[in-house]
């Protein structure tokens, strides 16, 4: 498992690029949204969780709920590569009867905690897994739950906000994937969600903000959140589409992946990882 | 099964309520791993607050926040743990119900929801407090048991079994409960409707301890004037008994259906699809007929929507002159 900086960079790029093959299978996907959490994932599988492939349903396990379940390719990534799923699963997303839906499922994936893909349910049920875990004085596992920036106009993230803040849920750490774009147009356009940090301290959330791209900062940060006193939220901000050819595009939520797309952004990160080798060198 | 029913319908001893705030302290002091979450309804008045401070964090208020409390419950069930979950019909079938499809039954969870004051029975809280159409909205949930128990007896049976349950659980809840049909230690099965009366000439199927009160009158004001009305006790609405339905349709020829909910979707409409598998025998439905509700006593209610024991009574008429 890569425990340093550069290793984790590199993670990230093969992750992304996992995530884009992935896609490109059934020709079509929630690209934008997977390449911003390339960095996250990276950290999360590649450091901070205490989660095992041997044993994914391991009774002390650190969770995750990925609550934006519609960026599945990213999660897929990150489990095929730690030895989660089989590599054949890849080529099969969103095929009749596969184990890869669009959308994280529990019930057929090996290493997915929660199936998720109606935005605004998964931090409440994060938060209701923290909290039994309070009362089964677990204190050295976390909840991890990855939302979206659109998802938190989801009155119901906030219902959870509003329960985790007064059981004082500490065990439970949010990840906001702030890349400021949702379906339709930017996030700015359709409901104005800043200031975002200073609303989940308003809620008494242990708030801290990022750039969700710098893998240094997003371990340093997590590691930090797991001391806390409170339940803590780590807003990432992040682009959508981040290194690949979906950055440049308005419209990247939901998208095609053509060959050339796919060669395109493959090339880009591989000299990415090329040359995070030779500094490390 | 081993039932024994009433000779005649008696007065309850106990509340329903009652009965739920006994269940839910038994199942805190007897497991370690079953929760109550209410949606700020009382439950604690219920369990007492000093029950409460002794079993610390077994109790959950989970304030005004349905959506919410349905997902904790459904997290909590995805670490092992048994939650209840307490609130309105209305708001567990209609305004949480994305969130018991997808956080619940999707993900295969194991959470029991009590919905309290099915129908007319939410009384002087009014028509935006009536749920007319839970049972048809809980049943098309694949997985999902659907309960409503008769009695202080059947209810108290069923909070075990649905806590003994893998899968969701909708248990259609009346807090008062008059009458009680069943005596103590009667053993149900769901999945098994009974028969309160015996008779050949029609068959009333009702479920809830208001619409099976005003059936058994019924019952008895035809037996008078020479007309034998069989009287089925449809409390498990998922899974249907479709056998004893069909049994019925050979045996008297004419079904009426008798509930506390909307005519479209509901028990009538469960009864009357069975015959599609089956034979075709006229059905009457007693119910709410497609409209809102409005406030009033029960009393008053009953007779407004027209679930009293002098409809059912015509209603089964009607059906024996259509076979």
């Amino acid at each position: 498992m890569p425990n340093n900086i550069p290793e984790l960079k590199k993670l990230a790029a093969i992750l992304r690029m996992e995530a884009l093959k992935i896609i490109s299978y059934p020709g079509k996907g929630h690209v934008g949204g997977s390449m911003s959490l390339a960095e996250t994932m990276a950290v999360l599988y590649g450091e901070i969780m205490n989660v095992s492939s041997e044993s994914p349903k391991k009774l002390d396990r650190d969770k995750l709920v990925f609550s934006k379940g519609h960026c599945g390719p990213i999660l897929y990534a990150a489990l095929a590569q730690f030895g989660y799923i089989p590599m054949e699963y890849l080529t099969q997303m969103n095929r009749i009867g596969t184990k890869l839906p669009s959308h994280v499922n529990a019930v057929l994936t090996p290493g997915v905690d929660f199936s998720t893909g109606s935005l605004g349910q998964g931090l409440s049920v994060a938060a209701g897994m923290a909290y039994a875990d309070q009362q089964d004085g677990l204190n050295n596992r976390y909840i991890y739950c990855i939302i979206g920036d659109g998802e938190c106009q989801e009155g119901q993230v906030w219902e959870a906000v509003m329960f985790a803040a007064h059981h004082n849920l500490r065990n439970l750490i949010v990840l906001v994937d702030n890349n400021k774009k949702q379906c339709s147009s930017y996030t700015d356009n359709i409901i104005k969600l800043e200031p975002i940090e200073e609303k989940f301290s308003a809620f008494n959330f242990d708030a801290t903000r990022i750039d969700g791209h710098d893998v240094e900062a997003i371990r340093d940060i997590i590691l930090e959140a797991q001391k806390q006193p409170n339940p803590s939220v780590i807003v990432l901000d992040t682009i959508k589409g981040k290194d690949s050819f979906a950055e440049k595009l308005y419209d990247n939520h939901h998208i095609p992946i053509t060959k050339q797309d796919l060669d395109q952004s493959i090339r880009f990160l591989q000299e990415k990882i090329m040359a995070i080798e030779t500094v490390k060198g | 099964m081993n039932i024994q029913i009433c000779a005649k319908p008696v007065t309850a001893e106990v509340s329903m309520n009652k009965v739920l705030g006994d269940c839910f302290q038994e199942f805190i002091t007897d497991t370690s791993d079953i929760y109550i979450i209410d949606a700020d309804l009382g439950i604690n008045r219920l369990l007492t607050e000093d029950f409460i401070e002794q079993n610390p964090g077994r109790y959950i208020n989970a304030g005004i926040a349905e959506a919410n409390m349905i997902g904790l419950a459904c997290g909590m069930s995805a670490n092992g743990k048994r939650p209840f979950v307490h609130t309105f019909g209305f708001l567990a079938s209609k305004r949480a119900l994305d969130q018991v499809y997808m956080s619940g039954a999707f993900n295969m969870q194991s959470v029991n929801i009590v919905a309290i004051f099915p129908g007319i029975l939410a009384d002087v809280n009014g028509g935006t407090h009536m749920t007319f159409e839970d049972i048809a909205i809980m049943r098309t949930i694949p997985g999902m048991t659907v309960v409503e128990p008769a009695d202080m007896v059947q209810g108290k049976e069923m909070l075990r079994q649905a806590a003994d349950l893998h899968g969701m659980v909708y248990l259609r809840w009346d807090r008062v409960g008059n009458q009680r049909f069943y005596e103590p230690g009667s053993q149900f099965e769901i999945g098994k409707a009974i028969q309160l009366r015996e008779g050949n000439d029609a068959t009333i199927c009702a479920a809830g301890n208001l619409c099976l009160e005003q059936s058994i009158i019924a019952a008895d004001l035809l037996a008078e004037q020479g007309i034998e009305a069989r009287v089925l006790d449809m409390f498990s609405l998922k899974p249907l008994d479709t056998l004893t339905i069909h049994k019925a349709i050979d045996d008297t020829g004419a079904l009426i259906t008798v509930e506390n909910h909307s005519v479209i979707g509901g028990l009538g409409a469960c009864v009357a699809s069975t015959m599609s598998q089956y034979r075709y025998a006229p059905i009457e439905m007693v119910g709410i007929q497609d409209e809102f509700g409005e406030v009033g006593t029960v009393k008053d209610l009953q007779v407004r929507y027209g679930l009293t024991a002098v409809n059912i009574v015509a209603a089964v008429k009607k059906a024996i002159m259509r076979k």
